[in-house]
């Protein structure tokens, strides 16, 4: 029996590459900015867009929410007037753990593109996968909530890496819990030196006019490094 | 948690270069700044390929050790997995956790080497050798 050895030397993932930049893309076409928001589950992320995307400085944003499933995120949001589309990954594409490029390419036709500057893509939660799958976003942002412990950058450095802000959430529970704010900062820089970082709190507001201004400000930041 | 999805995208990379012959093996390249457990890629990777012409194929992969570089002045070094600190304990200095920071001057690194997920190459039967009955 003969056999050959045939040089492939491509990217397992080339075929999710070349979805996200067909979906980028589609939201450059569009001029909308792209988020993708990620943590671990119950860190705080659709807390934290309740608290931003109620007033944007007059920025239109639209967020597509992905979860095993349900609507539960995605109501509210839609509380807010925000446009919204819920994706499940459960059934359609067998109970994902995360967002791929695929999955995103599919919500686009029912995404206002057209209405919004600003699209955030609330990501399911989790600290692994989600940071391996482009799905053509701008921007990657992590929210590591206190409630987590200080070491969570050394045990999920991928995560903590692909990200260019970090939201440090729930700081109002500071008082209560032995977080050593000082050593996950510096695990943090470990993995990640000088990465932009919050600290906030969705439950009290402290810290989110800072990362309203931010995604506020993400359109022109976009459009200045083009 | 996620080698099913990176197992099908083997599968899926190793199916168009096979061009119908039957793939006796398929040959990674992973590094080690990425989030995969081979023995789980493995076993997703036997699911996954059942009833396509990667059935039955080993998986092989060849570790690649991270490298990073200085962006300010060029040290190399390899990050390496760090220890969880334990609470209460002095904060280390800086060369004893392994870090993404230069070990020189403290300024991070680019990627030299260990993001790799690629299927370097395949093992095909040759068609031609498809057995034929003794008469």
């Amino acid at each position: 029996m003969h056999r050959t050895k045939v040089k492939v030397a491509e990217d397992a993932l080339d075929a999710n590459e070349t979805i996200a930049r067909a979906n980028r893309d589609d939201f450059d076409r569009a001029s909308v900015r792209v988020v993708n928001l990620m943590s671990a589950p119950g860190a705080g992320k659709t807390s934290l867009l309740e608290r931003a995307l109620a007033d944007l400085d007059g920025v239109r944003a639209g967020v597509l929410e992905g979860d095993v499933q349900g609507s539960a995120d995605a109501d509210r949001i839609a509380a807010l007037h925000v446009p919204v589309t819920q994706l499940n990954t459960d059934p359609s594409f067998g109970g994902e753990c995360h967002l791929d490029a695929n999955m995103v390419r599919s919500a686009i036709p029912s995404l206002p593109l057209d209405h919004i500057d600003l699209l955030v893509i609330e990501n399911v939660g989790n600290l692994v996968c989600p940071a391996e799958f482009r799905v053509g976003e701008d921007a990657r942002v992590m929210v590591a909530s206190v409630a987590e412990g200080e070491d969570k950058p050394l045990k999920y450095p991928l995560m903590f890496r692909t990200c260019e802000l970090v939201l440090i959430n729930k700081v109002d529970l500071l008082p209560h819990l032995d977080f050593d704010l000082d050593r996950f900062l510096y695990n943090l820089d470990a993995v990640n030196p000088d990465v932009a970082r919050m600290k906030l709190s969705a439950r009290t507001g402290e810290g989110v006019d800072e990362w309203r201004s931010w995604l506020a400000r993400l359109p022109d930041r976009v459009a200045a490094a083009v | 948690m996620h080698e099913l999805a990176l197992s099908q995208a083997i599968v899926d990379t190793a199916i168009r270069h096979a061009e119908g012959r039957r793939v006796t093996s398929v040959q990674m390249r992973i590094g080690t700044l990425r989030q995969v457990v081979p023995d789980s890629l493995a076993f997703y990777f036997e699911i996954v390929s059942r009833d396509t012409v990667c059935e039955g194929a080993d998986l092989e992969h060849e570790l690649v050790t991270a490298l990073l570089e200085c962006r300010d002045c060029g040290e190399t070094w390899d990050p390496a997995p760090p220890p969880i600190a334990t609470r209460g304990a002095e904060l280390l200095p800086l060369g004893s956790v392994p870090t993404f920071r230069c070990p020189s001057c403290g300024t991070g690194g680019e990627v030299l080497r260990g993001g790799e997920f690629w299927v370097e190459s395949i093992t095909v039967e040759n068609e031609e050798d498809a057995c034929i009955a003794p008469r």
